[in-house]
């Protein structure tokens, strides 16, 4: 038996330590807003916090949480930062399938607490290791920058 | 296309009594919707008579609009949301001539229509082909208008004045003269009595006050906040996990497997054998993947065991030489290349590709002896539904489609494959279980974009222009497997499109096709046969200009003679993009601009590309401009959103996409070795759209398809090398 805190929640869990913090989120807990991509910390769509950095969910044990607080993209919007960077995707207009974007924002999110206006190098540096297929990246720069309170370069 | 506004019939929901099947699933699936006006109508259209299906002439009803008595309005219809945004263009399109409020008009995913409809609804519950707001363009619109014209005439006669003096604004009909206001809830049930009309005049586009104004995503508040549901999402009661893996080799079974070690995993409940794959059900996604990865498995590996890319590339090459069925056929293209003095030709080759959509292949299947459930996201509900039936041996009508958000289509949601797999390993339990395959998975047994083997030549003039034009395509046939009426004396309409409606004048064409089939599964991409087809024209087009050593631009424009709209794209995208003025030298190798004109799907695209390669022959795309004239403009931010996206996609694949084979298995595996763009690597892309008043064409695909051979023009131009078979970065670092 292993407890999790995810959002504030207690959650025990008949898992075994080495059950990746991503399975037994979507299919124990029942929190499907993180996602399955990879498997293999390729994809950045399983990005979770874990007292607020971010991790990659798909290859991060429970027993790594042990003691410590999970944040998801359902809690993320509880933060005064959080609620802005969901507002800034949904202002600029970056979502199309969608399926990525519970990562991208808790990447977004992650790098906004660590450093309130960063650089486009910095954006690529923190994002590059999220992707999406349907390849938003000029919208998720752009809606970082909103969320930075940077206005965005208006597009042609 | 055939629409029949003349048949549309409105009805009440609570009394109706037709009796057809299908809407009889709407009824079910709006039963919550309560008393209000409902209107029937076709999206048929585009989707069906592209691709030459016909469908039948009477009056089918596959899409729904109801109001309710408290204004809200619902709409269902058979397409479903990708990421392209057609749940909000389509609620836009009703919008405006119903005059609503576009937040006000919700959409449902459909239920999968009968067996009573045929081909024509085959067509109809297809997403896919860009053709969502070209089919529902003016059927939308006219369905709106036509509810709208209904409560005017409920409120009208409420007031005992003329229809005429009324006019409908915000969700309520007004009494001009008066100022008097019935809001549509207080007119629906009056409104399901009457006739629908028969005439109905819409809006000048100049009075529009929705469609071309940018509309914010109705789906975008649900996908930032994890509450969106996607089909890997389901949440089913006493649901399990089953995670799969097929025979590593395409056509082989499965001899045997021992479980004794999978056995120990916690969470371990069952293996489940298919005659060419092994599925583990477990108490959830981790113990299903241990459980599987601890099995010992033996495979009857069959005759595909030893073909490698080298060997499927040797058996195209030689089906090659066969005569292909004539696609095109305009002058006397093949007999004035023999005989010409001056001539140019070449060898073209596209390599096998994965989808690779973000969200990995699922579906979860419930089967009971009275029904079947599936919890899926696809492009293809009714497809889904009669495989099911089939491997289930339940009526069609039991089977019930739940379908979902998707992670992604780009073509891979077109195919039931793993709907079929799942099914038949819920067939084996008796409880809910969702199949989710590993991105491994995924990758390895992806239905993949065909291999093409294209050889082109031409004679040309003095002057350096094509007198005559040979395609000769080779290749696998999509169609012939997804919808064989479409085949027409062995033309496979898909792999020639883009080849036979060339853009520049040229008197004699010649477009021939030869089927070839590799021994695996081949599937529609993102951009299906022009993503292949521009990018040798494109290209073979820019080699005759090198050739006459003429201005790719300026060569092209001159052999545009009766394309008008064409070469308005490829003018302003010179324009916008400073073509004239050459690009400064990069810090270190070589940089360069190419370019490429598309017409496909209903839109015109030109673009220009500009690269750098640097010494170690690494290419870097540093940015696009793209000029498109889509017709009438319905969402512009959506048409920005997808050829942003869509100029990346083919930018990948461009540059890195390939599938590769050893020993009859796929060697890539993860996004290690099939690479995707990233932030970082992503180039400016500058998108232009033209004012047109024409009709719709579709934008999902044809950004990448113009893409892949503007790149490769830039590689060209910076380094003089011609990429000649994808992807580049294996062009450029082979010899």
């Amino acid at each position: 038996m292993i407890t999790l805190n995810v959002n504030g929640d207690q959650h025990d869990l008949d898992v075994t330590d080495d059950t990746p913090i991503l399975w037994a989120l979507r299919d124990v807990v029942g929190l499907t807003g993180t996602k399955f991509g990879c498997g293999m910390s390729l994809c950045g769509a399983c990005t979770v916090h874990l007292d607020g950095k971010p991790i990659r969910s798909c290859v991060t044990p429970v027993s790594a949480a042990n003691g410590k607080e999970i944040t998801t993209i359902e809690g993320i919007g509880a933060s005064e930062l959080g609620k802005r960077v969901q507002d800034a995707w949904i202002e600029q207009e970056v979502v199309q399938c969608g399926y990525c974007q519970s990562g991208q924002i808790m990447s977004a999110v992650a790098l906004l607490k660590e450093n309130a206006t960063p650089s486009d190098q910095d954006i690529d540096n923190a994002m590059s290791g999220n992707i999406c297929r349907c390849a938003t990246y000029a919208r998720i720069r752009s809606a970082i920058k909103h969320a930075a309170g940077q206005p965005a370069a208006k597009e042609a | 296309m055939h629409m029949q506004p003349e048949n549309q019939t409105a009805s009440n929901t609570a009394d109706n009594a037709r009796g057809d099947v299908s809407r009889r699933d709407f009824l079910k699936l709006s039963s919550g919707l309560g008393i209000g006006l409902m209107l029937e109508f076709s999206l048929l259209g585009t989707a069906c008579s592209k691709l030459g299906l016909g469908g039948k002439q009477e009056f089918t009803p596959n899409a729904f609009i109801h109001i309710d008595q408290d204004g809200v309005v619902t709409i269902v219809a058979h397409k479903v949301e990708m990421g392209q945004g057609t749940y909000t263009s389509m609620p836009m399109l009703i919008a405006e001539e119903l005059e609503v409020d576009v937040s006000k008009v919700k959409l449902q995913h459909a239920p999968p229509d009968d067996k009573a409809y045929g081909d024509a609804l085959l067509g109809a519950q297809i997403t896919g082909g860009s053709t969502s707001v070209r089919g529902a363009w003016k059927p939308l619109r006219e369905a709106g208008a036509r509810a709208r014209m209904m409560l005017i005439q409920v409120a009208a006669d409420e007031w005992k004045v003329r229809p005429e003096t009324c006019y409908a604004e915000n969700g309520e009909v007004v009494h001009q003269p008066t100022g008097r206001r019935l809001p549509y809830g207080n007119l629906v049930e009056k409104a399901s009595r009457l006739p629908a009309p028969a005439a109905v005049t819409l809006k000048d586009p100049k009075d529009f006050k929705i469609i071309g104004k940018p509309v914010h995503r109705l789906d975008a508040p649900s996908k930032v906040n994890g509450t969106a549901e996607f089909g890997i999402d389901v949440k089913v009661p006493d649901m399990k996990i089953a995670t799969v893996s097929a025979s590593p080799v395409f056509g082989g079974k499965l001899k045997s497997v021992d479980d004794s070690e999978a056995k120990k995993i916690q969470g371990f409940q069952q293996v489940i054998k298919l005659e060419n794959a092994v599925a583990v059900v477990a108490d959830h996604m981790w113990a299903a993947k241990q459980s599987l990865a601890a099995l010992k498995i033996t495979w009857d590996e069959g005759e595909n065991a030893g073909f490698s890319s080298a060997s499927l590339r040797e058996d195209i090459a030689k089906a090659s030489q066969a005569k292909g069925a004539v696609a095109k056929n305009v002058g006397n293209a093949p007999s004035v290349i023999a005989s010409a003095d001056k001539k140019l030709e070449a060898v073209y080759e596209l390599p096998f590709l994965a989808h690779a959509t973000m969200e990995p292949i699922n579906c979860t299947v419930h089967v009971q002896d009275d029904g079947c459930d599936i919890w899926v996201g696809t492009q293809v509900p009714v497809v889904a539904q009669m495989v099911a039936a089939q491997l289930t041996g339940l009526a069609q009508d039991k089977v019930r489609i739940h379908n979902h958000l998707l992670g992604g289509g780009f073509g891979r949601r077109l195919e039931v494959d793993s709907v079929a797999q799942a099914v038949l390993i819920a067939k084996q339990v008796n409880f809910p279980v969702k199949v989710v395959w590993t991105r491994e998975e995924d990758i390895q047994h992806d239905m993949y974009r065909p291999y093409y083997y294209d050889h082109i030549s031409a004679a040309i003039d003095e002057h350096g222009n094509p007198q005559a034009w040979h395609h000769h395509i080779t290749g696998s046939s999509i169609m012939a497997r997804f919808f064989p009426a479409a085949v027409k004396d062995g033309v496979d309409p898909d792999a020639v499109e883009g080849a036979v409606d060339l853009q520049y004048a040229v008197p004699n064409v010649y477009v021939d096709y030869v089927r070839h089939e590799p021994p695996l599964p081949t599937a529609f991409w993102r951009g299906v046969g022009p993503t292949h087809n521009i990018f040798v024209v494109e290209s073979f087009i820019d080699e005759l200009a090198a050739n006459a050593g003429k201005d790719p631009v300026e060569y092209r424009l001159a052999l545009m003679k009766t394309a008008p709209r064409a070469k308005a794209v490829l003018q302003l995208a010179a324009e916008k993009a400073n073509w004239s003025t050459p690009l400064a030298a990069p810090a270190k190798g070589k940089a360069g601009r190419g370019v490429s004109v598309l017409f496909a799907f209903g839109s015109y695209i030109a673009q220009v590309v500009e690269v750098e390669v640097d010494p170690d022959q690494q290419v870097r795309v540093k940015k696009v401009v793209c000029v498109v004239d889509c017709g009438y403009a319905v969402n512009p931010d959506t048409i920005r959103a997808q050829m942003e996206g869509g100029i990346m996609f083919g930018i990948t694949g461009a540059l890195w996409g390939e599938i590769n084979f050893d020993q009859g298995r796929v060697q890539e595996s993860n996004f290690h070795n099939y690479r995707m763009m990233r932030m970082n690597e992503a180039p400016v892309v500058e998108v232009h759209l033209v004012p047109s008043q024409e009709s719709p064409g579709g934008i999902g695909e044809p950004g990448t398809s113009a893409v892949m051979p503007a790149v490769a023009n830039a590689v060209f131009a910076a380094t003089g090398k011609r990429v000649r078979k994808l992807p580049i970065a294996t062009a450029l670092t082979t010899v």
